[in-house]
């Protein structure tokens, strides 16, 4: 059973991994649409996918979230930016998905085509 | 919306982007009563009364990438439709009070969902809002307050994946039964 004592313990484990990687720069940034079309479409086990695999990893990548991205159709929907500010839009998401957005694009730099909007459309 | 947990997730990001600095999320589920009570109340900027109506039809939204609004409504209809009831009053520059009661036995009621998982996805999307949860039941109760989890954290943020990651460990085996 987990009790607050045991967050002390949590704590100190992310300060460590938090000084690690303010040397390393943020290398994406990923970002979650989370409106009523995002979440009824599926976007939270997403969200919570992402932010799982990025904490395993421990990789240089922030998890964000926002409103309607405006195509709710293609829900649930996850755009990745990287330094220079490009971005990638992937679309009808799910958990597994985002599992392999985190392993070839996050950690191996590789876009993976055909689950972007361009392939959907 | 497949269950109360999705619902809950749609219903506080309205109480976010009010502005929101506390929201309290109290959950009553009660068998002996035939009765889930699911309520939010915010500090958010409010709203009047011509806008408290117009937010539950589906034709009415903030937003300005479409012109639908389906979250209060599909709440509100969720909570009828089980022949509970449904609640919401706002003031300007005080905040919102929305409130849903979903009949239990009923075969339209929804299924709790994952209730953790909606609590961690809140508080990962703004750390510097503040929760206070409780999850009452028959027989026993759940709260979370995240100032005392700020307390503890000593300066950690709260959305750090490593806490996200904990705290909703530590929320599913609080409301287990």
């Amino acid at each position: 059973m987990k009790s607050l004592e045991d967050l002390k313990r949590i704590r100190e484990e992310a300060k460590k991994k938090m000084t690690m990687r303010l040397d390393d720069e943020q290398k994406y940034r990923v970002v979650v649409g989370m409106a009523t079309c995002g979440i009824a479409a599926g976007a939270r086990p997403v969200l919570n996918e992402l932010v799982e695999q990025v904490a395993k990893h421990d990789l240089p990548v922030t998890v964000t979230q926002t409103g309607c991205i405006g195509r709710c159709s293609l829900e649930p929907i996850v755009e990745v930016f990287d330094r220079e500010g490009n971005k990638t839009t992937y679309v009808f998401m799910d958990a597994k998905k985002a599992k392999e957005v985190v392993e070839r694009h996050l950690m191996r730099d590789e876009i993976i085509e055909e689950y972007t909007i361009g392939a959907a459309e | 919306m497949p269950d109360i947990a999705m619902h809950l997730l749609d219903i506080v990001f309205n109480s976010i982007r009010a502005g929101a600095h506390l929201i309290r999320i109290t959950i009553l589920d009660s068998e002996s009563k035939d009765a889930l009570t699911c309520r939010v109340e915010d500090d958010g900027c409010g709203m009047d009364e011509a806008t408290v109506e117009a937010v539950q039809s589906p034709f009415y939204t903030t937003r300005t990438t479409r012109d639908v609004g389906l979250g209060v409504p599909l709440f509100k209809e969720g909570a009828l439709q089980t022949g509970g009831s449904f609640k919401l009053t706002s003031k300007p520059g005080t905040g919102t009070l929305i409130e849903a009661v979903y009949v239990k036995s009923n075969i339209d009621c929804p299924a709790m969902g994952d209730l953790a998982e909606t609590l961690v996805t809140l508080i990962q999307a703004d750390a510097q809002i503040e929760y206070e949860v409780n999850y009452t039941w028959d027989e026993g109760s759940f709260g979370l307050n995240t100032r005392e989890i700020k307390e503890i954290l000593d300066g950690v943020p709260i959305n750090e994946p490593e806490i996200i990651l904990w705290l909703k460990d530590y929320i599913r085996e609080g409301i287990k039964r």
